[in-house]
């Protein structure tokens, strides 16, 4: 069954490589729109070779797991916050309500104002978009701690710090994990479009460079490593999450099907 | 009453000491790119007028609507087909995948080629961003169809469109609505990109104009506005959604309070 399953994967895969081969050979798209799937590869292997390539890459990554983790820790301690401190969390539903839906990339014209075409300007993008999604997952989780349990502790006398560890943040975890995996996901998305619309060193610059010169093949070989790169992220925070959560029962039932 | 009043301090509370702050610090502030809080909200009228508005919001708003509604249907189309064919589902997987993970604006260069910098781009460029996490949600969600409802319906000799439209979609709609909510969000982010790389109007056009002619209390009028659309649009959305999942959200409600 898994066997199968895999197999078809790759079938699919391979049908897809040889659609993108053969629709451009065959004329139906212009080859100059649409190089073949070999072509765009050899291009990859041309900008594997460059170092530059890596360098741009680790400038991507940078701006991504440094966004990652500085809206992963605001989002937390501002989500924990806001549940514990009492009304705090009411006060502030309406304001978090409003600025949540705020478009991230609303923010582009003040943060090439500011900071130019620089680290910093990814991360104010990078972090405003994550931040959101972990603190609305936080809440959420926060929410969901079982009545119960948080009544036992009280009556045994456990004190704020001591609730917050063993049963607050044990119960919010799930969510944490699925607002952390999916703020990474939208890191990605605002570290390349920083590059790409700012011209900040990376991923995203070079395949605005390529575009503007005309290389088309190294375009979309530059596209193809950034889904690689999401694919890649996905696949980790996926891994990560299961690591995390191996005790709940969200994920032991998944494993004992 | 006082429940009412202490709720309505406690929305609008907040909100107020925050405009305060901004107003008061903001005040005698001769930082260009800080300008005061009252020199932007003066310029806001005289900068979106209604020739302005028609002109640039208008167009960036239809477009948005255009790409979404066609990943919308696209999404949910090709979805309910993937999903509902366990073989199919196998073989596009790893590609959908992929397809889903390269960041969405990395496609504004690539429609650019083939379509070059019209309507026609921003439209294919929005709906070939959403359209991912759409059909990968009603994927998921024609997958989870419960069984007991499907083989009921089976047996009831229910096929076609009617099991499509009385089992699969309703069962997966939450599914795709949580889909379609990731999707609007891509999908102001690319109207919005889409416009600041090539366009003649547009509001991420005319925001960007105004920053690069350093016109600041323009371009903040115009970051304010984004984020009015943005927050109005997901007001509508949640209008939309309560409003075709009531029966969802009433089923939850009352499994919760009888556990």
């Amino acid at each position: 069954m898994r066997g199968t399953n895999a197999a078809l994967g790759v079938a699919g895969l391979a049908g897809f490589l040889a659609l993108a081969e053969a629709v451009p050979r065959l004329g139906l798209v212009d080859e100059e729109y649409l190089p073949p799937a070999g072509r765009i590869a050899v291009a990859l292997g041309d900008e594997a070779a460059d170092p530059a390539f890596w360098t741009a890459l680790g400038d991507t990554l940078t701006g991504w797991a440094l966004g990652l983790a500085i809206a992963s820790c605001a989002g937390i301690v501002a989500g924990v916050v806001l549940s514990v401190v009492p009304y705090l969390r009411q006060a502030t539903a309406s304001t978090v309500e409003f600025l949540r839906p705020i478009p991230s990339v609303a923010l582009i014209p003040l943060a090439v104002l500011l900071y130019g075409s620089e680290l910093r300007s990814v991360l104010l993008l990078v972090v405003y978009a994550s931040f959101w999604q972990v603190l609305i997952q936080v809440l959420y989780g926060v929410q969901d701690v079982d009545p119960v349990a948080e009544e036992t502790a009280r009556s045994y006398g456990l004190g704020p710090w001591a609730r917050i560890r063993y049963v607050l943040w044990p119960s919010a975890l799930p969510y944490v994990m699925t607002g952390v995996r999916l703020a990474a996901a939208v890191a990605l998305i605002l570290a390349v479009t920083a590059e790409l619309v700012i011209g900040a060193p990376g991923l995203g610059q070079r395949i605005g460079v390529a575009q503007t010169s005309q290389a088309v093949p190294e375009m979309y070989a530059l596209i193809v490593v950034t889904g690689l790169l999401g694919l890649v992220i996905n696949v980790g925070a996926r891994a990560v999450e299961r690591r995390a959560l191996a005790w709940h029962q969200s994920v032991r039932g998944e494993v004992a099907v | 009453m006082r429940r009412v009043l202490l709720r309505l301090v406690l929305a609008c509370g907040l909100p107020a000491v925050l405009f305060t702050v901004w107003w008061v610090a903001s005040a005698g502030s001769t930082d260009v790119y800080w300008p005061p809080l009252r020199t932007i909200l003066t310029a806001f009228p005289d900068v979106w007028t209604a020739d302005r508005l028609r002109g640039d919001v208008l167009p960036s708003v239809w477009r948005l609507a255009a790409g979404y509604a066609l990943a919308a249907v696209a999404g949910v189309a090709l979805g309910t087909l993937v999903g509902s064919h366990r073989r199919v589902r196998a073989l596009c997987e790893p590609v959908l995948e992929f397809l889903r993970a390269v960041p969405p604006p990395v496609l504004v260069p690539v429609v650019m080629l083939f379509a070059g910098i019209g309507d026609t781009m921003k439209v294919v460029v929005i709906a070939s961003g959403c359209v991912w996490p759409v059909l990968l949600n009603t994927v998921e969600g024609v997958r989870a169809v419960d069984p007991v409802m499907a083989e009921t319906a089976r047996s009831y000799g229910i096929t076609g469109v009617a099991r499509l439209r009385s089992l699969v979609l309703p069962s997966a709609g939450p599914q795709i609505f949580a889909g379609l909510r990731q999707a609007l969000s891509i999908g102001i982010i690319l109207m919005v990109i889409s416009e600041m790389f090539a366009a003649s109007n547009g509001l991420g056009f005319t925001v960007v104009q105004f920053q690069r002619g350093f016109a600041i209390p323009d371009m903040w009028t115009g970051i304010l506005l984004l984020g009015m659309l943005g927050v109005v649009l997901s007001l509508v959305f949640r209008l939309v959604e309560r409003r075709v999942l009531g029966w969802y959200h009433g089923l939850r409600a009352s499994a919760r309070r009888s556990p």
